[in-house]
Order: structure tokens, then sequence, then C-alpha cells
């Protein structure tokens, strides 16, 4: 009879593997329909990780521009140093109107878990299309986007020492995506914020300002305009942050914090804000920083995470010129490795990259340097050699 | 009944811990299975029968090639219990090094301390090694009847039959359990469609006998259809487990990459064997989340031919070879793997199963040779 | 549970054959659906021109309603058999739906069909990659995994029991060894995995190595179900009569026809307390249904192994030997051997080279 009753107590994780359909919306939406028109958090089934004798599979999305040949170096590399991943690439047709390709990507990704994308283009302008990286980060729920900003005291830059975390909401606010013409002339665009995803993503920041030993959390709004909207998110962290008594919270107002992150950097620690303000925020961090070429994102939701370059760029001018920063690319995978729990490989894979930046200085020229996107990747593969030998002698 | 309800939970356990590790509990991995000098650590259990004249081989071949692989050898027994090393320390071993290397281990059919798992199930359930692979894959020059066979057959085995869970209810008359869960079965379907989609292969075959077992085998095969949906650009199919046999002897091409329980995977992986040569010359592999155990497709210990020197010695090389492409190693397994295909090529140094004379040691030193 | 099935196991009675002396005897034919009544006509030809002292009572098995509300068999087929205590039978198709039950599983129930025998052997003019295939599987039918008890403990967890029982293991022991000898074979090989499932098929095992003691002149092996499966598609030659529990008697009998050319050359017996059963195994198919395009082979080795298990072994033989001849000679073949011949004109084929 114990059995029984234990059983049941175990039981809510194994059924956790129940295929429920995804929302109880009318039979006539598709999943994709459904997804933009009931903006609430997406029940998501839990599938067996593709993780087999140590190696993962992960979903590779080279996306457009300079994307296939920056997931070419990271194969490279992944190759030389033998990290145990396995690569599933999907390639996503950007002129085909349909969503079929995004469809199977998201799938790729909802079963293995894990997924490293460049930029996917939309080239396709019909109103009903969205745009792929949207759909994707709203079709696996990915709530929470985290951009990791730290100097590289190799790259010339007007502020030095520089270490920001940026997490920003991901699936919601202005980006809902809801825009119609109610009178001719006259174009609304909706911005939704619910009290559960602002809750979630608060969350998220402090559990992460507590775990990587942060010690501030800035949460971004315009609350003096939008009273209820960003009010309310507003308020959620503020709330939250009463539960993390050892952090310091303060907020600002997004037009102040530009002004404040271009002259004071320095000021900010961990911050939070909605999806529209995370893309200013992020690209100027970006720039402060040394170029679209260095930083890697992390999107994250319950079940899944995907890794990319840190600002949404597809570099379509650059792609095939040999010339593009591959750096962002090859820190995305760094991310995902440390994701995966390989550490050894992750750490060694860094510490590559720094050497690379910091001491030897070969720089592609959008960080003032002459190398091309293969004299870096040669130069990291050669520093990983380097440290993995001095790893192994010392 | 407290015996079986304690191995139930503990089925479940072990099902449900997989289905509710999320990704963010990011596993404290460390990956520094390697020594000081970059050599990477290997655990190695010559098994019984003729296991450890063909481990000899593996290691023969490694030290000509000098391949970094150092091996941690344990005596591993369950014939010979009172020389073989404690379960334990085998574990922590295959824990810490996350590959092996496995002879076979001979099973008697009867326990002295009347315990109803067998030792290999023992190091299964331990290292949770749920999925068996083994790619079954005609060989040049060697003959069979059948051509170009190549299929993977991917075998549930730490649950099914396998339980362990027997009793006598009633003198002369035993229950045997066989135990299907969800969480289980879907794990293995979806190991069997990643692997699908890792190899390039376009269909899945599920083997059951759903329509006799219809609540065990049917959630199986629900479990296979459930998975299936989530990869669109691979065929799925299902087959009745007599009817897969009788169409495995006479048109195996069809098949690609066949999913099934563990006794099923039992009797495909040997028929299929048998189609291309025999246990001599196919590998396998064991799979858990974290570790991988690399071991003849076919468990045969070939007890007639112990000491005589003439065991084909191929799969074995073959699983070493394999192990080297999951270490990252590829270019020391394509090597290996073209040394045992140029001398199955050449044809002149044949095992005796393959109509030959040569010994073991022969045709060992026939793929040093052509090593290059 | 157990104890219910144990109930229904009493104890194995010597099959009901040597009953029999000469004279016309009454055999139950069951035509069966789709193609059945063709070929079981074929067979009826054949026989009435071989001058078997055969009279048949057909009967129709066509589910019907039982007082309980559930399908059933018709009472007069069971009737007609338990009088005859012998039974040829077509093809079966058991309806898809709730109720239905599977009216082969049915027939195994009512007359205790504990044994099922599938000689599996090459004939010449059938080209396959194997030609010196001669074995013969014996399968336990009325247990093992198929006792058909099953339950969810909890949800996503399912138990399916099966069960080995002393008394049914060693009928199935004592049929082998004594179907062996009256057939003059000199090796029954048992099947198992006592190496896994220790207790249930080490019970099997046990029962088998009780009955080889008995059988000094029949050479006895036993060998896992993995290495049987390994040899057998390597040498089949190395086995004889195999016999082993239902699961693994439904896998090798299929692999086994495999090997000769498929369901619709292979025979199949079973052997109850209550009476014997042949058939032929292969499906329905309706889609050929009627149109004289069926192959009788099956249906006909069957038969002659009911005519051999009737000890009328000089009828047998002709019959054999006719049909066999018509195979080798490949001039008559239906469309599924490769031929153009309609069922008729492979039935006639085998009348003409009877005398």
């Amino acid at each position: 009879m114990a059995v029984r009753l234990l059983s049941r107590l175990v039981l809510p994780e194994i059924r956790g593997t129940v295929y429920s359909s995804s929302a109880a919306a009318p039979a006539t939406l598709s999943d994709f329909d459904v997804q933009h028109k009931t903006p609430v958090i997406r029940k998501q089934q839990s599938i067996p990780k593709a993780q087999y004798g140590g190696r993962h599979a992960v979903s590779m999305l080279p996306g457009g521009g300079i994307g296939p040949e920056c997931m070419s170096y990271v194969r490279d590399i992944f190759n030389y140093i033998g990290a145990p991943v396995d690569f599933e690439v999907v390639d996503i047709d950007p002129n085909v109107d349909n969503d079929d390709d995004v469809q199977y990507a998201i799938t790729t990704i909802k079963r293995n878990g894990v997924g490293i994308k460049g930029n996917i283009e939309t080239k396709s302008e019909a109103a009903y299309v969205t745009s792929r990286n949207v759909a994707l980060r709203n079709e696996l729920d990915m709530y929470a986007y985290v951009l990791n900003c730290k100097s590289y005291p190799g790259v010339s830059t007007r502020h030095k020492d520089i270490d920001i975390v940026i997490i920003r909401q991901n699936t919601e606010g202005e980006y809902a995506m809801l825009e119609h013409e109610s009178v001719r002339g006259v174009i609304e665009s909706m911005k939704v914020v619910t009290a559960s995803n602002s809750e979630r993503v608060a969350r998220f920041a402090f559990e992460y300002a507590k775990r990587n030993g942060r010690k501030k959390v800035t949460t971004v709004h315009k609350a003096n305009i939008m009273k209820i909207s960003d009010g309310l998110f507003l308020e959620t962290s503020r709330r939250l942050a009463k539960e993390y008594p050892d952090i310091e919270h303060n907020d600002m107002i997004i037009d102040n914090c530009c002004m404040q992150l271009v002259a004071r950097p320095h000021q900010f620690d961990v911050m939070l804000m909605t999806n529209l303000y995370g893309s200013i925020v992020s690209n100027v961090v970006c720039g402060i920083l040394g170029g679209a070429g260095l930083l890697s994102g992390r999107n994250y939701g319950d079940n899944y995470a995907v890794f990319e370059p840190g600002t949404r760029n597809t570099g379509t001018a650059i792609a095939g010129k040999n010339i593009a920063n591959p750096i962002a690319m090859i820190n995305a995978s760094v991310d995902m490795l440390e994701h995966l729990g390989h550490r050894y490989h992750a750490d060694l894979l860094r510490n590559a990259v720094n050497r690379t930046i910091n001491v030897d200085r070969i720089l592609t020229s959008d960080c003032g340097g002459t190398a091309s996107s293969t004299d870096v990747v040669n130069a990291i593969k050669e520093n990983a050699n380097l440290i993995a030998n001095k790893l192994h002698l010392g | 009944m407290s015996l079986l309800s304690r191995n139930i939970f503990r089925a479940l356990v072990q099902g449900s811990q997989h289905v509710s590790k999320g990704v963010h509990t990011t596993a404290v991995n460390n990956d520094k299975n390697q020594t000081k000098e970059g050599r990477i650590k290997c655990t190695l259990i010559p098994g019984d029968g003729v296991g450890p004249e063909l481990v000899y081989s593996v290691q023969e071949v490694f030290k000509a090639a000098n391949i970094p692989v150092q091996f941690e050898s344990f005596f591993f027994s369950e014939v010979n219990p009172t020389l073989s090393a404690p379960l334990e320390d085998v574990v922590n071993s295959i824990t810490r090094n996350k590959i092996c290397i496995k002879g076979i281990l001979a099973t008697p059919d009867f326990s002295h301390t009347g315990e109803l798992q067998t030792l290999n199930m023992k190091l299964r359930n331990a290292l949770d090694l749920y999925a068996n692979v083994v790619h079954v894959k005609s060989l040049p020059n060697v003959k069979c009847r059948h051509n170009d066979v190549d299929c993977i057959i991917i075998r549930e085995q730490t649950e099914g039959e396998y339980s362990a869970l027997e009793h006598e209810s009633v003198p002369g008359v035993v229950e045997c359990l066989k135990i299907i869960t969800a969480a289980k079965s879907e794990r293995i379907a979806k190991f069997a469609f990643d692997y699908a989609v890792k190899m390039g292969r376009k269909k899945v075959t599920a083997v059951h006998k759903a329509n006799i077992m219809k609540l065990g085998d049917g959630l199986f095969l629900r479990s296979c259809e459930e998975i299936a949906k989530l990869y669109p650009r691979i065929q799925f199919e299902k087959m009745i487990v007599d009817n897969c046999t009788m169409q495995m002897v006479s048109n195996p091409n069809q098949f690609d990459v066949m999913v099934t329980p563990n006794l099923y995977g039992n009797i495909v992986d040997n028929l299929a064997s048998g189609l291309v040569g025999g246990a001599g010359v196919v590998a396998g592999a064991s799979y858990s989340a974290e570790c991988a155990v690399f071991e003849q497709g076919a468990r045969h210990i070939f007890s007639g031919a112990v000491g005589k020197n003439i065991a084909n010695p191929t799969a074995m090389l073959l699983c070493s070879a394999n192990l080297l492409a999951h270490v990252n190693l590829h270019s020391y397994s394509k090597m290996i793997k073209n040394a045992i295909n140029k001398v199955l090529k050449d044809g002149k140094v044949r095992t005796k199963d393959l109509g030959g004379q040569s010994t073991t040691l022969d045709f060992t030193h026939a793929v040093i040779h052509s090593l290059v | 549970m157990a104890a219910r099935l144990i109930r229904k196991i009493v104890p194995a009675a010597k099959t009901g054959a040597s009953q029999y002396s000469t004279g016309v005897r009454k055999v139950t034919l069951i035509p069966g659906h789709g193609i059945g009544p063709e070929i079981t006509v074929a067979v009826q030809k054949i026989f009435e021109a071989a001058k078997v002292p055969i009279e048949w009572d057909e009967v129709d098995v066509t589910a019907v309603r039982g007082p309980d509300g559930k399908f059933g068999i018709p009472q007069k087929a069971i009737d007609s058999v338990n009088a005859n205590k012998i039974g040829l039978k077509g093809p079966l198709m058991t309806p898809v739906g709730k109720g239905y039950r599977s009216l082969n599983l049915a027939l195994r129930k009512e007359f205790d069909l504990y044994a099922n025998v599938r000689p599996c052997k090459s004939l010449d003019g059938i080209k396959t990659l194997y030609d010196n295939v001669d074995v013969v599987t014996i399968r336990e039918n009325t247990e093992g995994e198929y006792s058909g008890i099953e339950h969810e403990i909890v949800d996503g967890v399912v138990q399916s029991i099966k069960l080995i029982t002393e008394e049914a293991s060693k009928r199935v022991a004592e049929f082998a060894f004594q179907f062996a000898r009256d057939n003059k074979r000199k090796k029954v090989t048992a099947v198992h995995k006592a190496n896994i499932m220790r207790m249930s098929d080490g019970l099997f095992l046990r029962c088998c190595r009780d009955l080889a003691t008995k059988y000094p002149d029949i050479k006895f092996e036993e060998r896992y179900l993995d290495t049987v499966c390994l040899n057998m598609v390597q040498d089949p030659s190395k086995f004889d009569v195999l016999v082993m529990p239902n699961l693994y008697g439904d896998i090798m009998s299929d692999m086994c026809s495999g090997l000769v050319g498929g369901l619709g050359l292979t025979p199949s017996g079973n052997i109850g307390k209550n009476g014997a059963l042949f058939e032929s195994v292969h499906g329905t198919a309706p889609d050929i249904a009627g149109k004289d395009m069926a192959n009788p082979t099956a249906l006909l080795l069957s038969s002659i192994m009911m005519l051999r298990h009737m000890q009328l072994n000089e009828h047998a033989d002709r019959v054999q030997n006719a049909c066999y001849e018509v195979l080798r000679e490949g001039k008559a073949l239906t469309g599924d051997l490769g031929g153009t011949a309609k069922c008729s004109e492979y039935t006639n084929a085998i009348i003409s080279k009877l005398n």
C-alpha cells in the first residue's frame, strides 16, 4: 500500500511528460496563431533530454548573413578541442513564406533542449509572417534573455572594466505583435505586460544575482508615462526585491538609463527590463564595449535554452568576406558548453578566447584589428592547445 | 509484494529523475577524465570466456597505434565471484571515466545466492545504461546470404522482461513480471529518434507485440508514436515482433533504425548479427545519459573457444574504434576501421568463424600491419 | 489470479490420435474467411482424388453473439470439434472492435490446444537464401507471456505477468519428445532465457530436462534464445526440434517460416488434450479473395500433417509427394511464388501427379 502512496508522490513528475495540446484554443487556429493571439504563458511539455553517453545533441540554426560561416568556425573549434557535443544543423530558408522550416527548427530545439543560433532573416514583408526570431522565442517560451557584458582589455574602448548583466523579458511587452488599423490611418500596437511573466523574469534576475554573487539589480522602465503596464513590471520587481534583502534594488527610467550608461556605466550591475528597452540597452552596451561582434546572449525558458550572438544583426553585408568577427558566436558556444555542464571545455575555450583578444590582440577590423576571421579562429585553436597542454603538465 | 513494490518504485524513481531533470540543474560534470599526460582514461572489463583474449587484441592495437588512451582494468565476473572486483568500484570507475570497453560477462542460469538479477543487469541498472545500440552492417568480403544489410537496433535494457521480478506463487507456478513504463519507453524512443537524426537515417521501426500484450507493449508503442510526432522528417513504422523476425531473415534491407523493448531487442540483435557474419563481427554500445559502455553487439562468451586463440576480434576492435570516435579521436578511429576493412578485404587473414584458419593473434597483427 | 489459471490446467492427457483405427473418419472443416473457402476447396479436391478416407464436417465459425452478450464461436462448431477430435481450418479474420475476442484465441482456449507445431522445411523449387532448413518449432500455447494478465499499477507503469507452470511446461516438453520420437527426429533443443529469467524460464528448462531423461534415444540440448536466433540464420541445419515457451515460439516459428519462404508455405498444427486443429497461419488476404489466385500450399501441408497425426501415413506420403513434385517442377506455381497459375490450375497439377 505504501507503494501506492509513494508512487503518487513521484507521479506528478512523471506525468510531466503528458502531451497536452498546447492550449485550449479553437481547433481552427494553428499553433502559431494560438501563440500570437493568446499571450499567456505557454504550457511546455518536458521531453527527455538529448544527452547520451556524456555527449549532448544540440540544435544549430546558422541563420542568415554571417551565421553559417561563424557556425562552421564553432564546429571546427569544437572538433579541435573535442567538446562532447553533436550538432543537428537546421537550415531555414529566409525566402519562403510558410513556417515549415521554423516549426521544424522549434521542434528540434524542443527535442534537444538546447540550441545555438545565428540571426534568422525574415525576408517576407507579409503581415502574417512574423519575425522568426520572435516566433522561436515565443514558441519555446524563453522568457528571459541574459546578456553578459564584460570588457575585454584587449579591445580599446572609452570605458574600461565594465561588467554588466542585462536581463530582458523576452516574450511579451512591445513585441506582442498585436497591431491593427482601427480606423483608416490610425494604427494601434498593443504592448502586453502580464503579472505572471513579469514575476518570472524578475525572479530569474534576482536568482541570477544571488547565484552569481552580484550586488545590485536595477529595473529599467518608463512607468512615469506607461503607468499601468510598466507600472506593473516595476511593482512586481519591487515586490520580489523584498524577498532578496541581500541584493540592492533600484529603478531607473529608460531615457535616463541610456544616458547614465554612456556616461557612468560602472554604476550598473544586473539590469532588468522589458522587451523593447532590453533591445535598446543591450545594443548601447555592446557599442560601449567595442561593437557587435564580441558579446553573446542567452535565452532561457523553463525547459529550453538557446544561445546566440549578443546583438541580433545578420551582418549580410560582410558575409562571405572572411572579415566577420567570430568571437560573438564562439562566446555563445562557450555559454552553451557551460550550460550543458562541460566545464572543462568551456573554461578551456573561454581562456583561449581571452588570451587571443587580450594577450595576442588578434582582432578583426570591427575591433580595430587587421586579422581575418580565420586568423582569429586559428589563433584561438592554438591558444586552446597551449592552455590544454599547460593544464596537463601543471 | 514488498520486494515487488520496492523494485517498481525504484524503476519509477529512475525514470522520473530523468524526465524531471531540467537543463537548468546543470549537473556538476567534471570532464577531467584525462590524465596528466593528456591521455584519456577508459575503464576496461575483460569479461569471461574469450573476452580477455579479445581485449588483449584491442590493447595491442592501441599500443601499436600509439593511441592516447589509458586503460583502467577490472576483473569483473559473475561466474567467478571470489575474484571479481566489487560492483561499486567498477561503477565508480565508469562514472569517473565516462567510457568503458567491456568483454562479455557470462551469466549462469542460476545464482548460488538465489539472486534474480544478473551482474550484467546490476551494472546496467547501477549506471542506468538504458539504451543498447547495435549497428549491424555487412562487412567487406565476409560472405553471408544477405548483402548490404545496414540497420541500427536500439534496445531498452533496464526494464521489460528483464525486471528480475519473479516469484513462485504456488509450487509449480512461476510468475515473471514484465514492467513497461511510459517514462522509460519515451526515453528510449527519444534516444532512437535522436540517434536516427544524428546518423542521418530516414526511418524508425518500433518492434512490439501490442496485439497480444495490449497494455504493456501498447504503452511502449504509444510512447513511440508520441515521440515520433516530434520528428516530422523521419518516417515511423510499427512492426509486430514475429513478423519482424520473418522480414529480417527474408528481406533485411528494408530496415533502417529499429527501436525495441528489452527482450525483443535481444532477439533482433542476435538475429541481425547472424545475418552479417555472427557475433564476432558486430559491435555494440550501451548508453546512459552520462556514460557509454562499448561491448560486442551479440553477447556470446564462446566458452568453447577459450584459450584456443581462434576467436574473431573484429567486433571488439570495431567497438574500440567507436569508442575513439565517441571521445573525439576521430582520426585514430578511422585508422583502426580502415585497417580492419583492409584486412577483411584482402581476405588472407581470416579467423575460423569466417571460414579461415588464422588465429586471433594473426588477425590482430594483420590489423596492426595495416595501420596507416 | 494465478489460481484461476491453475485451476484450468488439468493434467495433460495423451493426444487423441491413437484411439483411431481404420475406416472413414469425420474431420471438422472450418473454411474460414477471405481466401479460406477457395483453398479449402482445393484441399478437398486433392483429398478426394487421393481417396483419403475422410468425411468432412463443414462448420462456420463466424462469430455469433452468445448468451452472455459477447461474440464467440457458435456452439455447433464447438460440438463438431469435440465429437471429431480433429479439425482443419483456414484463415480467420477477427473483426476489429470492442467485444470481439480473437477467434483464433477463442478456439485455442476452447479446445485447450496447448502445443503449436510448425515444421519448416526447405522445399525444392522454392528459391530462398537458405536451402537446408528442416526444423520443427513446438511452442507452448496457453500461458507464458500471453497469459493476458496485465494491469497499469500507476499511471504510465504497466506490468504484464508471464506465467510459467510446471504442468504446462511438462506437457509441452513431453509432447515435443514424443513428437521427435514419432517422427524419427534426432534432437530436441529447449530454447530459453533462463540466464535472465532465472525462475520462470528456469522452471521451463527444468521440466524439459526431466522429460529428457525419459527419452534417452532423443538427444537433448539447451540453448539461449539469442544464441538460437544467431545460429539459426547462420546455419539452420544445426537445429532439429525446438521446444519453447509461448512468446519465443511465436517469434521463432515466424522467423523459421521466413527462412523457407514465408507463411504461405508453412503448415501448422495445434495439439490439445481435447483434439487437434490444423491450420494455415497466413492471413485472409481479402484483396485476392474469390479471384482464384490464392496459394493453398500452407493449408495442404497442414492437412498432410493432419493425416500423419491420424496415422494415415500412406495417404499423407502420396499427397505430399505430389505437392512437392509440382513445386519442384515449378510449372504451375501461383502468383506469390512467382508463377502465373491459378489456384485451380495448381490444384489440378497436384491431382494429376497423384497417380
